[in-house]
C-alpha cells in the first residue's frame, strides 16, 4: 500500500496571534510551526495502515525550504520519507498549491492520498479535492473513520464521516484520496529512535515555481474582540453561592 | 445576476440577504427543497432546483459537477453559497472542474474586478482581505453573517428543474446512520467543560455531576483529548465541535485561540481557574479564582442544599 500525506508547515499560534508589522503574515518568532491537527492524524494512520498492510508512507509540503522541520516530523511519527516542494516563503493560493503538489506527484502512483479537510492556517478547504481531481481519484472530505479492504481487486477503502443527522459511509476503490479530520485516530508522539531517524532521513527536493492563482491575499487582521472584563465572582469555595446566584438568575437552574 | 446555494438551514437565510445587499438580481439554488413562497415573500424570483437520481444518495463530486453546469447555463457574476461542509465540498468540486478559484467562508464581499472580500481563518482566529480576479466569483458565505433583504416581495417565485447528465459519480454514500435523540454538544443548553486544569480523567466526575444537575454535557479542551482523558467527540474549538450554549463553565482551560473560536458564541461564559491572567478569565462574562477541585464540589454541594430547601 503506497500512502501519500499532504501537510502543512504552519504558525503554531497560541492564545494570541500576533502579526508582521506589514499585516500579510502571522509573526512566528515566539511560536514556532507545526503542522495542523487534521493533518497530523493523516501522518498517523497513513503509519497505521503501512503498518498494517505494507508498502510506505511519504509525506508531502509545499512552503519554504524549512518546511523540511514539518516533513522530519512526520517521518519521526512514522512515515518513510519526504518530499519538499520549495516554492519560497510567498503563500500559496489553493490551485497554484494544488498544482505543485500535482506537479511533485507526477506519474507516480499511490494508493491512496490523505489530506486534512481545511489547513490549520489558511482553511480553504479545497486543496484536497483540487488534487484529487488532478490526479483523477475520487475523493471525500471530513472523514473520522477509514477502513482498507485488500481482499477485493485492487483493493477499496470505507470512509465513515459525521454529518447534522448521522454518520454515513462511502466505499472507493483504490486508489482514491481522502480529507481527513482530528478525531480519526489519537496521533503518537514521535519517539527516540523516530526522531534519530528522522533527523537522517532522505527528504527529496523538488524546485518549483508557482503560477498565481484567482485568490490573493491581501492582508491579515485581527477580529475585533469587544467583550467586557470579567466579573470576579469569588475565589476557591468560597465562591459558591454567588456562582449558584448567576446560575439561577440566567436560567440554567430552575 | 448573483446566485445563490441554499439548504435548508436558517443560516441560509442569512446568505440570501446578504446577496441581495449586494445590490443585484438574486436567483437562488437548492439540491431539492426551498419553498418557493418564502422565496417569493423574500423577493427571489427563480428558484433552481437541482434533481437527479445520481445524486440520491449523495455523492460531493457529481454535485459539484451538478452546480457547475447549472452555473454554465444561467452564467452569473457571482455564486454564493452557504458554507455547510457539504455545499463548500460541492462548491470545491465545481471550482476545481471550472478551474476557478473559490474564497471560502467570506464576511464581507465588495464585487468589482477583482472582487474585494474579507474571508474567516481559522474558525475566527484571523481575518483575511482578499482580491478575486475570475470570470465567476465563487464564494462559500461564513456562519453569522447578515445583511438587509434589498429586494421587496414579488409575486411569485418560479421554479425551474435543472436535471444535469452526471458523470462523476464514484464517490457515494453506501451506507447511513441517523443519530440518535441524545443530547450532543452542539445541542445542549449548558456545557461544563474541562482542560488541562482537570488533571485527569478521574477528575471529570465531578464536571459530570455538575453537568447532570444543570442538564447539560460535559466538554473538554484538545489536551484532555490528546491525553486520552475524553473521547474526541468531546472537543470544543477550532478542530473540534463549535458551540453555542446557553452556559458555557470552562474549568481549567486557558483560553487559547483555537479554544476561544470554538465557544465564544456561548450565550453566558463563566471561567474556573487558579490563574486570574488566563485569556479565558479575561474574556469570560464570569470567572472564578481557584482550583477546579475545590470550586465544583463547593458549588454542586451549594445546588444541592438549594433545592433541599
Ligand atoms: C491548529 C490547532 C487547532 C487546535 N484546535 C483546538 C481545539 O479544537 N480545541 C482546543 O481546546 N484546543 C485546540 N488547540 C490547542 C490549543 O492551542 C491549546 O493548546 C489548548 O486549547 C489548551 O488546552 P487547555 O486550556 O486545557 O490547557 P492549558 O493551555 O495548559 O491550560 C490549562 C489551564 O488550566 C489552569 N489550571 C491548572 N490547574 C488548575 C486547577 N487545579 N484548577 C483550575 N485551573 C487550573 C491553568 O491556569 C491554565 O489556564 C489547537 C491548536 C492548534 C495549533
Ligand atoms: N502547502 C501545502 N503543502 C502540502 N499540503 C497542503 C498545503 N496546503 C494545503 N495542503 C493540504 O490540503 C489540505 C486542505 O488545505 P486547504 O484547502 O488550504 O484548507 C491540508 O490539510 C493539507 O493536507
Amino acid at each position: 500500500m503506497e500512502v501519500l500525506v499532504c501537510v502543512k508547515r504552519v504558525p503554531a499560534p497560541g492564545a494570541k496571534v500576533p502579526l508582521t508589522d506589514d499585516q500579510t503574515e502571522i509573526d512566528t518568532r515566539y511560536l514556532g510551526h507545526t503542522i495542523g491537527p487534521h493533518e497530523e492524524c493523516a501522518v498517523e494512520e497513513a503509519v497505521r495502515i503501512v503498518k498494517a498492510h505494507g508498502g510506505s508512507a511519504t509525506v508531502l509540503a509545499v512552503g519554504p525550504a524549512a518546511a523540511d522541520e514539518q516533513l522530519r516530523y512526520a517521518i519521526a511519527m512514522g512515515a518513510d520519507r519526504g518530499v519538499l516542494v520549495d516554492v519560497g516563503d510567498a503563500e500559496l493560493d489553493p490551485e497554484a498549491t494544488a498544482a505543485a503538489i500535482s506537479h511533485a506527484v507526477g506519474d507516480t502512483r499511490y494508493d491512496l492520498v490523505l489530506f486534512g479537510t481545511e489547513s490549520a492556517d489558511a482553511s480553504h478547504y479545497q486543496v484536497g479535492i483540487r488534487v484529487a481531481s488532478a490526479l483523477g481519484v475520487p475523493i471525500v472530505g471530513g472523514i473520522k473513520g477509514l477502513e482498507l479492504d485488500t481482499a477485493v481487486d485492487d483493493g477499496a477503502v470505507s470512509l465513515r464521516r459525521e454529518v447534522a443527522d448521522g454518520v454515513e459511509v462511502y466505499r472507493l476503490p483504490l486508489p482514491a484520496a481522502a480529507a481527513v479530520k482530528e478525531g480519526l485516530n489519537l496521533p503518537r508522539y514521535p519517539s527516540m529512535p523516530g526522531r534519530l531517524k528522522a533527523k537522517k532521513a532522505r527528504i527529496d527536493v523538488v524546485p518549483y515555481t508557482p503560477e498565481p492563482g484567482g485568490l490573493r491575499k491581501v492582508r491579515l487582521r485581527q477580529p475585533n474582540d469587544d467583550r467586557e472584563e470579567a466579573i470576579v465572582l469569588g475565589h476557591g469555595a468560597d465562591a459558591a453561592p454567588a456562582v449558584v446566584d448567576v446560575l439561577t438568575q440566567i436560567g440554567v437552574i430552575a | 445576476m448573483i446566485l445563490t446555494v441554499l439548504d435548508d438551514s436558517p443560516a441560509a437565510l442569512d446568505v440570501l440577504a446578504f446577496a441581495q445587499s449586494l445590490g443585484q438580481p438574486v436567483e437562488a439554488v437548492t439540491f431539492g427543497g426551498g419553498d418557493p413562497d418564502d422565496l417569493a415573500k423574500r423577493g427571489v424570483s427563480t428558484l433552481h432546483r437541482i434533481t437527479s437520481d445520481e445524486l440520491a444518495d449523495y455523492a460531493p463530486a457529481a454535485s459539484g459537477e451538478a452546480l457547475l453546469r447549472l452555473i454554465e447555463q444561467v452564467r452569473p457574476d457571482g455564486v454564493l453559497a452557504v458554507s455547510s461542509d457539504r455545499v463548500t465540498e460541492a462548491m470545491a468540486h465545481a471550482a476545481t472542474l471550472a478551474r476557478l478559484p473559490l474564497a471560502t467562508n467570506c464576511v464581507e464581499v465588495t464585487t468589482g474586478d477583482p472582487w474585494l472580500l474579507t474571508r474567516v481563518r481559522g474558525g475566527g482566529m484571523l481575518l483575511e482581505e482578499a482580491e478575486l480576479t475570475a470570470d465567476v466569483a465563487l464564494l462559500t458565505i461564513a456562519q453569522g453573517v447578515s445583511g438587509e433583504i434589498g429586494a421587496g416581495p414579488v409575486a411569485s417565485c418560479e421554479v425551474r428543474e435543472f436535471t444535469p447528465e452526471l458523470t462523476a459519480t464514484q464517490a457515494r454514500v453506501v451506507e447511513r446512520t441517523s443519530r440518535g435523540s441524545g443530547m450532543t454538544l452542539a445541542t445542549a443548553p449548558v456545557i461544563v467543560s474541562g482542560g488541562r486544569g482537570v488533571g485527569s480523567a478521574d477528575g471529570y466526575a465531578v464536571l459530570e455531576e455538575l453537568a447532570k444537575r444543570l442538564g447539560g454535557v460535559v466538554g473538554c479542551s484538545r489536551v484532555a483529548t490528546n491525553n486520552g482523558w475524553r473521547p474526541h467527540s468531546d472537543q470544543v474549538g477550532l478542530t473540534g465541535t463549535k458551540v453555542t450554549p446557553e452556559l458555557y463553565l470552562a474549568c481549567g482551560i486557558s483560553g487559547a485561540t483555537q479554544h476561544w473560536v470554538g465557544c465564544m458564541d456561548s450565550k453566558v461564559i463563566m471561567a474556573v481557574n487558579t490563574d486570574p491572567e488566563a485569556p479565558l478569565v479575561r474574556r469570560a462574562n464570569y470567572a472564578v479564582i481557584g482550583d477546579v477541585h475545590e470550586v465544583l464540589p463547593a458549588i454542586v454541594k451549594e445546588i444541592d442544599s438549594r433545592s433541599k430547601t
